[in-house]
């Protein structure tokens, strides 16, 4: 068994948050240079250009690269050796609330959906927790915009709408968003499961890195596929017309019931902010 | 093209200007998103003193970080428009005929737009740093209560923008992609 001083959580969750708002990972902006070079409309090329120099001056300046800092996704992988000293929610929440307060980042959150009082301190997170194997904690915080959020979805389609009925899904969700969510886009999807597990599937892949390949070989050729249907819907960075609407398509799955094809698209924006620590 | 603009703008320039115009403004414009739009439409509807002078009043949708120290503002990116499409009539009606924000709104927005021979401008969504930077003062006019959402007059120097729904009733959204496909063709 090993002890794991609640403080060090707290700590962790805090530099993780600032560091995701403020430094956005290469492989999402080397992916963004390479569309980049590829987009044939001009003030398309012009918006990605705009939108580089924007990552690399936050990143130079400490500063968030965009002003919607989200609600605080953060993920927790405990090894079922590890003890705390005390109650990890709380210590995760403090993380986020000594982040928002002293990383200069928005405070996004209210605390009822219908009172709409802000809580000042963007707490509570929003958190995931799976028992894993050993004597260490994963933890991933992902700062998530409202932007992107609003135009994801879950929809329960049946088996026989297939593989062509979740490709329908996916590209009239992407066309019905048009320039709402910031394009370039990240499109995670989550089939199988039900409908809450969908939902966090999509999540999850949205933490895996862009140049991950799906080791599931139906599911890799669907990522290629929809990326290059998605990319000529015509959208374009902001909206504005192009052949960059999306970065990256990833699939997560899990097996499902007979009835059942769980499709939850969740749309991230460019400014697709996770960071990760082992402790 | 791209034209330096300042504030308050002309009705003869708003005429120059069309879709895919890119504009630099440099002068006052006023924050407000969602809560404020809000409360500034129920004074308005009650017959109420308003805490800014909507008329030729230039509305930026954001909800900016909090300045650092030496900062006048955080960053400052748009958020998306169409969450301010119910409220848009009534501050229209007022006297403000520019917005600005990110993404497609709905289709009366464009007649409106095009009623009132006003326009409707994007910045870059997520490019929130850089935009920050052309911010140069900060004044707090109404609703500190909402925190980023309170309404604040900004003063800006080159602010960049992209006119998406110009006085014409044209829309850059639409307009972007029947280019995209044509060149498909
Ligand atoms: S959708 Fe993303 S990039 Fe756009 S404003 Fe929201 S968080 Fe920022």
């Amino acid at each position: 068994m090993r002890e794991l001083n609640l403080n060090d959580v707290t700590k962790a969750v805090k530099s993780l948050a600032i560091d995701a708002c403020y430094n956005l990972n290469d492989d999402v902006l080397n992916c963004i240079k390479c569309y980049k070079d590829k987009e044939t409309s001009e003030l398309g090329k012009s918006v990605l250009e705009k939108i580089i120099e924007n990552d690399e001056l936050a990143k130079r300046d400490s500063l968030p690269m965009c002003q919607d800092t989200g609600v605080a996704v953060v993920f927790v992988e405990i090894g079922n050796q590890v003890i705390f000293n005390g109650n990890i929610e709380d210590a995760i929440n403090q993380g986020i609330r000594e982040a928002y307060t002293e990383g200069y980042l928005r405070k996004s959150v209210v605390s009822h959906p219908f009172n709409r009082i802000n809580t000042i301190d963007n707490t509570p997170a929003i958190i995931h927790y799976k028992i894993t194997e050993g004597e260490s904690v994963k933890i991933t915080v992902a700062p998530k915009g409202g932007g992107s959020e609003n135009v994801s979805l879950v929809k329960m389609l049946i088996p026989a709408d297939g593989i062509e009925g979740v490709k329908k899904l996916v590209l009239d969700t992407v066309f019905n968003a048009g320039g709402k969510p910031c394009p370039p886009i990240i499109i995670g999807l989550g089939i199988g499961g039900n409908l809450e597990k969908s939902a966090l599937l999509a999540k999850e892949a949205l933490m895996r890195d862009i140049d991950d390949e799906n080791k599931d070989p139906i599911l890799n050729k669907l990522e290629k596929e929809l990326l290059s249907e998605v990319n000529k819907l015509g959208i374009g960075p902001m909206g504005f017309g192009g052949n960059t609407t999306a970065l990256a398509v990833k699939i997560n799955s899990y097996p499902c019931h007979i009835a059942s094809l769980p499709v939850a698209i969740n749309i991230q924006c460019h400014a697709s902010r996770h960071k990760s620590i082992i402790l | 093209m791209i034209y330096k603009l300042h504030t308050p703008i002309q009705g003869k320039d708003i005429a120059k200007l069309h879709i895919g115009d890119i504009v630099l403004i440099s002068g006052t414009i006023y924050t407000a998103r969602d809560a404020a739009h809000k409360r500034l439409v129920e004074l308005i509807k009650s017959n109420q003193e308003l805490p800014l002078e909507l008329k030729d009043a230039i509305i930026y949708y954001v909800g900016p970080t909090p300045a650092k120290p030496n900062q006048a503002i955080g960053s400052a990116g748009p958020t998306s428009s169409y969450r301010m499409d119910p409220y848009v009539k009534d501050i229209m009606e007022k006297g403000s005929i520019i917005s600005i924000g990110k993404g497609p709104r709905a289709n009366y927005v464009k007649d409106l737009i095009k009623e009132h021979k006003g326009l409707y401008l994007s910045t870059i969504g997520g490019a929130a740093a850089a935009i920050g930077k052309t911010v140069i003062k900060r004044e707090l006019i109404a609703y500190p209560d909402l925190g980023a959402e309170a309404i604040q007059k900004l003063e800006v120097k080159d602010f960049y923008a992209i006119v998406t729904y110009d006085s014409y009733g044209e829309d850059l959204f639409t307009k972007g992609i029947e280019d995209f496909r044509k060149k498909q063709n």
